[in-house]
């Protein structure tokens, strides 16, 4: 067993936390409080690779590992976890699905230019009526004259509407299987399939400066050739699309964790009161021990199943183990932090404020805390 | 044009320090290694004319430093240099400036160079006489403090950041330049340039490569370091209480007029 990070990879957990606590950190407030979508960080991230971070370089990417894809996750969630979904999302969910499903055509297409970070993409799985149950998708495509056309709605989309978002892959009904249940196949609809329109974006509690949209389709037309992957597959390749998602949305939860850690340790030894800093108070030193000892625990957790992933080993239920502790994780330490802060933490000008709404979804996207127990618990033939 | 950039290796300039009383020399351990600060300057410095010039233009960084600190030389191959040169050998431990010069400048001869650019400070030893002293074991012109940088005809053409301005300076090739902090802000190491640093060379020199006649390390040091002192602890400093901005604002005005620095 070797718990040494490479050089490559500690590399590249410098350079993120570098370019995280210098260009990310100082505007993580001016964005949430503005809703800023952070376009000129996405273009920095692009210009050192973060956006194309585990592609192979000929399509654009860095052709880093799984564990570097994580600690870099990490190091942005630190900082601002609104950057961080931003290049998570585009990364697993975006761009990922054509890499692992794209013909060449469609990887030279969109696959390159979104590697490079020229161009963002999302992903739509989530209905007003279907997010745990996303199987259960109403968006139905019809082949007419050559051409999918579609109707429908999705909802929460993240990057689906930026100036950059060249456009959303969606899942949609596209038949009947022969067993009587709907066949889900994958659809790539560029912004300006007719027929395809994005709403505001929605008001946020946390996650502020993202972009989150909902998408409407009223007789949205694409070419036929727009399938990503054999028609009827739209159900294994999201699964599949999700599990690989797990690690970087664990990856984003311990990384806000270490944020929220951070401010709370220089908080504790600050803070005086009863003549001493708060954090000589045992009270204290025993809430820092615990958040650091969990934030431990789910790191290890996620480089496990990162690990397993570069090795080619099946890591799913590691994955759903480290995506679903570290959320809850994220949810005490946050909670804790402000904590620390006292009144202080209550305030809109100190970063916990921010850590602790932006929390709150880490336990419920890409699988809340119930699904992925259900996931876990299949897993384990129950 | 071959630009070669000296980087001392340096212990985090962030990290908490301890001096050993007994062999009054920096407690490494635990404290991780880094580019020297200013070198990441002289080399943003470098890559820029590298840029700027292009043709077959190269950047070699080159660096004195135990063997096992290898490794901290791929940062700077990363942020784009073209390989590397490192210097190491047990018979330069204990080196003093004068035979950190001496041997580096043998070394930097051997690697050859048309332009040679140097920081300006290490964040450790902080004598600043290494540039001088590689100019004139070297024999080249010495130019300081560049904050910008351009070659052409064969000359090297800067302009020199002082207090009250800047000054124009041209010097023949080969020289020896340092870069003032105002040069431009390092870049970041891309991550395809960390992915590329894996496959650059990294030359290992030792002394019997030198041909020195002089002996070097603890040996050879000229000058001995009797004793240290930390920095005085600061004082707590002037903690202005208002009621609210506008009068804090007016007692910390009223206090810095009192001082003459308004
Ligand atoms: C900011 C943001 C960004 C998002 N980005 C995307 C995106 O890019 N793409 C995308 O497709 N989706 C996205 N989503 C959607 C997200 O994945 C879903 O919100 C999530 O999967 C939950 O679905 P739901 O909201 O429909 O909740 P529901 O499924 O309605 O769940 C409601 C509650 O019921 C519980 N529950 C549901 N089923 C069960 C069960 N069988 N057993 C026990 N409990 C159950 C849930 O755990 C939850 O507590 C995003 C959401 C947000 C808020
Ligand atoms: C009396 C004395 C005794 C010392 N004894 C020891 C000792 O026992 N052990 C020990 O480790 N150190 C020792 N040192 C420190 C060491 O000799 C100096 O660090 C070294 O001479 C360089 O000087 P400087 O650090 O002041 O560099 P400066 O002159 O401040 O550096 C200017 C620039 O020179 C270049 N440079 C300097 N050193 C190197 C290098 N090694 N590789 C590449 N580039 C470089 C860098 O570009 C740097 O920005 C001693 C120093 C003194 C003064």
């Amino acid at each position: 067993m070797n718990f040494d990070l490479t050089d490559e990879q500690r590399a590249i957990q410098s350079l993120a936390r570098d370019f995280a606590q210098h260009e990310v950190k100082p505007r993580a407030e001016h964005m949430d409080r503005e809703e800023a979508f952070p376009y000129d960080l996405v273009s920095k991230m692009a210009e050192l690779g973060f956006m194309g971070l585990p592609f192979p370089e000929k399509y654009g990417g860095a052709g880093a590992d799984t564990v570097s894809y994580a600690l870099t996750v990490m190091e942005i969630a630190r900082a601002d976890a609104s950057t961080a979904i931003t290049m998570a999302a585009h990364v697993s969910l975006g761009a990922t699905p054509f890499y692992l499903f794209g013909t060449e055509e469609q990887k030279q297409k969109y696959l390159v230019p979104l590697a490079q970070g020229k161009m963002l993409w999302g992903f739509g799985l989530t209905e007003p009526n279907a997010g745990s149950d996303a199987g259960n998708c109403s968006t139905k495509a019809v082949k007419q004259n050559g051409n999918w056309v579609i109707n429908g709605t999705k909802a929460f989309i993240t990057n689906s509407g930026t100036d950059l978002t060249g456009g959303t892959t969606i899942t949609a009904v596209t038949g009947t299987r022969p067993d009587g249940r709907p066949e889900i196949s994958n659809i790539i609809v560029p912004q300006a399939a007719p027929g395809f329109t994005r709403s505001k974006k929605y008001k946020k509690m946390g996650w502020r400066a993202s972009d989150t949209r909902e998408l409407s389709f009223v007789d949205a037309t694409v070419p036929e050739d727009s399938l990503l992957g054999p028609q009827g597959e739209g159900y294994k390749q999201f699964l599949t699309i999700l599990d690989g998602g797990r690690i970087s949305v664990a990856a984003l939860s311990v990384g806000l964790a270490m944020g929220a850690y951070d401010e709370a340790l220089q908080y504790a030894k600050d803070r005086v009161a009863f003549g001493k800093p708060i954090s000589k108070f045992q009270a204290i030193q025993f809430k820092l021990v615990d958040m650091l000892c969990e934030i431990e625990h789910a790191k290890l957790m996620i480089l496990k199943a990162a690990w397993e992933k570069d090795h080619g080993r099946d890591y799913v239920q590691t994955a759903s183990l480290a995506k679903l502790y570290a959320a809850e994780v994220s949810r005490r330490v946050v909670n804790e932090a402000v904590q620390i802060h006292g009144g202080y933490g209550f305030m809109d000008e100190y970063p916990v404020s921010r850590m602790y709404r932006d929390q709150k979804i880490n336990e419920i996207g890409e699988g809340t805390n119930e699904v992925q127990r259900l996931v876990i618990a299949r897993l384990m033939g129950l | 044009m071959k630009i070669v950039v000296t980087v001392k290796l340096v212990p985090d300039p962030n990290a908490e320090k301890r001096i050993d009383p007994a062999t009054k020399r920096l407690v490494r351990t635990g404290v991780e290694t880094v580019l020297n600060p200013y070198d990441e300057y002289a080399l943003e410095a470098a890559l820029q004319l590298k840029e700027r010039i292009g043709g077959d233009t190269t950047v070699t960084v080159f660096a004195m430093a135990p063997e096992s600190l290898k490794e901290t030389l791929r940062k700077a191959l990363a942020m784009g240099a073209d390989d590397a040169v490192l210097l190491s050998d047990a018979g330069l431990e204990g080196s003093d400036v004068w035979g950190t010069s001496y041997a580096m400048a043998h070394a930097l001869k051997k690697v050859g160079f048309d332009l040679l650019i140097v920081g300006g400070l290490s964040d450790d030893g902080s004598t600043g006489a290494t540039p001088g002293a590689l100019a004139e074991y070297l024999q080249t012109p010495l130019v300081t403090n560049a904050r910008k940088a351009d070659v052409a005809d064969g000359k090297l053409q800067i302009e020199r950041e002082t207090d009250t301005g800047y000054q124009i300076v041209k010097a023949p090739l080969p020289t020896v330049m340092t870069t003032a902090l105002t040069f431009g802000e390092p870049r970041y190491a891309s991550l395809k340039g960390i992915m590329g640093a894996k496959k650059k060379t990294i030359a290992a020199m030792a002394l019997a490569d030198l041909g020195l006649d002089q002996s070097v390390g603890a040996a050879g040091a000229k000058t001995e370091l009797l004793s240290f002192a930390p920095p005085p602890v600061r004082g707590k400093g002037n903690v202005v209480e208002a009621a609210d901005g506008a009068t804090g604002a007016k007692a910390i005005f009223d206090f810095l007029k009192e001082k003459k620095l308004v």
